[in-house]
């Protein structure tokens, strides 16, 4: 198996993890777990939100940068970690 | 040349009574013997078979359909490396943290007591005496209609009547004084919004038209309507639902009334409502449930209340006047054993027998059936006897029953929010509110519609502002309440508390 599929796959077994999604520089989902509607919306989304977040850390300072992004709703937990090239999102359902 | 003369008097005797008594005659008849015979049947029989499911492949296994295929993009796997100790770490971190338990935000500004935001009121008709017989939130829930009528008075009334829709939005809102007052031939019995077009009313009448209104036209507001044609209802509608239609975004407006019959109308485009199925339920063709006994006779069934699944397009559910409570199905395909009117002109629908199943029959009218909006098997009913009946679609009995008040109970609703609550409106004039997980069986709130003890007939939730809930009484009065955070927000496990329920009582 790819070396690819066997990180996601660690990944994956944490404890309340829902999903795994990784995009591309232009929210194009590449690697899911979740289903292809499902994928699509939490790509292009979170991708916008993680563009925005970047900006916003930059425009405060600009030597800064921004390095995670973790948001918190009443279901889930959802973290970003950003790159040039690409986004991974995992879902999480942290009180499972 | 004149004379006297003297004539002799004539006499006739009278004769009617003599040729009143020689035209006797008499008659014999005789009925043919009944002819009885008895026979019996014997299913001789039996075949079983089974079927199983083959269990979901785990979803970890399919990272995207074809990326089997696909070369690793360049660069992907140096960036998974970097960052899987980073998103690993903070998995961890997460599953350990009790950082959130028990934080909620508040986004809105929290309400902690229920309080009345509007009296709504028509002067006209509260000068008449009318009632406040039914309501409906539009699409946006910004506009309330309310629909004025009779509910005690059972005779025949060609009695005018009217329907009026309030914007609470809108600026400088005189709670007095109507946006929109249509008048409407006979008293009105329901109302229903357009679940997408907010300027679309369909509306019963007691004369058993159906009406679809449309608020945004300046003359003649009145889109389509049944008229007095042979397939329409001749009696009370009591109830109205917009229900998808064959092509995608259409809507067809589903009807019920005491006549027995259940319609289906699409709106046509020449201003009347053309009937596209018709359903008809018959005492003799009601399916047997374990519970129901004998279904004596032929007859109607009077239909008082309509409720549709929002899980599954093809179930309504039917109570009727006579306390029967009935699992229907749009796809049927049983003609109704009808003798009467099937055609008009040839070109009529012909009527089916929908129901599929019986629940155990109440001892008067079921006013009110409502399907919860998050368990697919729950429905709410209620009646003459006071009592809420939670129900399983899948069993005749109830699983539970809460007694709300002493006298009829004719609104039940849940709550849009919360999975474990609803609320009811009592002929004693109160709504009660109550939550199912408390076993003291006892409303979590009563709301006083301080209407001197006269009934409430109705009671909607606002579906876009769940804290709104809007009430209907005898006095022609509408009051919008507005709840306290408690019975608008739901709480971490309720949903589950609800499906624990639902199997907790089924088994």
């Amino acid at each position: 198996m790819a070396e690819v599929e066997e990180t996601l796959k660690r990944i994956q077994t944490h404890k309340g993890v829902i999903g795994i999604i990784v995009a591309n520089a232009e929210g194009i989902p590449i690697r899911t777990t979740l289903d292809n509607s499902t994928t699509v919306q939490y790509a292009g989304l979170l991708h916008q939100l993680t563009m925005k977040a970047r900006g916003t850390v930059r425009d405060i300072d600009p030597q800064n940068d921004l390095t995670f992004l973790r948001i918190r709703s009443k279901k889930h937990e959802i973290m970003v970690a950003p790159e040039k090239e690409y986004l991974l999102i995992v879902v999480q359902n942290p009180s499972e | 040349m004149f004379t006297d003369e003297t004539l002799e008097t004539v006499g006739t005797e009278s004769s009617w009574r003599k040729s009143n008594q020689s035209e006797h005659d008499s008659r014999g008849c005789q009925t043919v013997p009944l002819e009885t015979a008895e026979t019996g049947a014997q299913a001789v029989r039996s075949s079983e078979c089974g079927t199983q499911t083959e269990p979901e492949e785990p979803l970890t296994g399919q990272y995207l359909p074809d990326c089997g295929d696909l070369p690793d993009p360049p660069g992907l796997m140096d960036f998974l490396q970097r960052v899987e100790e980073t998103v690993v770490k903070e998995l961890v971190k997460n599953a350990r943290s009790h950082a959130f338990d028990g934080f909620q935000v508040n986004w809105e500004e929290r309400h902690d007591t229920v309080s009345c935001v509007h009296r709504l009121h028509h002067r006209d008709a509260q000068d008449r005496g009318l009632q406040a017989s039914c309501l409906s939130w539009s699409c946006t829930g910004s506009v309330i209609a309310c629909g004025f009528g009779r509910v005690d008075d059972g005779d025949w009334s060609t009695e005018r009547a009217f329907v009026c829709t309030w914007n609470l939005e809108r600026r400088g809102m005189d709670p007095g004084r109507p946006d929109l007052v249509i008048d409407t031939a006979s008293p009105v019995m329901c109302l229903a919004f357009h679940p997408s077009q907010p300027s679309r009313i369909a509306g019963g009448l007691y004369s058993g038209e159906v009406v679809v209104w449309d608020t945004s036209r300046s003359q003649d507001l009145i889109l389509a309507q049944t008229g007095m044609s042979e397939d329409a209802h001749r009696d009370p509608v009591y109830q109205v639902h917009w229900v998808p239609a064959g092509r995608r975004g259409e809507w067809a407006v589903l009807s019920g009334g005491s006549g027995g019959r259940v319609m289906l109308w699409s709106v046509g485009e020449d201003g009347r409502l053309a009937l596209s199925s018709g359903y008809a339920l018959l005492r003799q063709q009601l399916p047997h449930s374990g519970t129901l006994g004998k279904v004596r006779g032929s007859g109607c069934v009077g239909v008082t209340s309509l409720a549709l699944s929002p899980w599954d397009p093809d179930v309504f559910l039917v109570g009727s006047e006579g306390g029967l409570l009935l699992k229907c199905s749009f796809s049927a395909r049983t003609p109704a054993a009808t003798a009467t009117r099937v055609t008009s002109e040839g070109e009529g629908v012909a009527l089916l027998a929908p129901a599929r199943f019986s629940f155990s029959p109440r001892c008067g009218p079921v006013h009110t059936l409502h399907c919860s909006p998050f368990h697919r098997n729950l429905f709410l009913s209620a009646g003459t006897d006071g009592l809420a009946h939670l129900h399983s679609l899948l069993q005749p009995d109830p699983l539970l029953s809460l007694r709300v008040c002493d006298s009829y109970v004719f609104a039940v609703r849940w709550s849009p929010t919360r999975p474990l609550l609803f609320a009811a409106a009592t002929a004693q004039g109160t709504v009660q509110i109550f939550q199912l997980d408390q076993r003291s069986l006892r409303p979590v709130a009563a709301i006083d519609q301080a209407t001197g003890g006269r009934p409430t007939y109705c009671l909607e939730f606002n579906p876009q502002q769940p804290g709104l809930l809007a009430s209907g009484s005898a006095d022609g009065s509408v009051h919008v309440w507005r709840l306290s955070a408690e019975l608008t927000e739901q709480e971490p496990r309720e949903t589950a508390q609800l499906e624990q329920l639902a199997n907790e009582l089924a088994e």
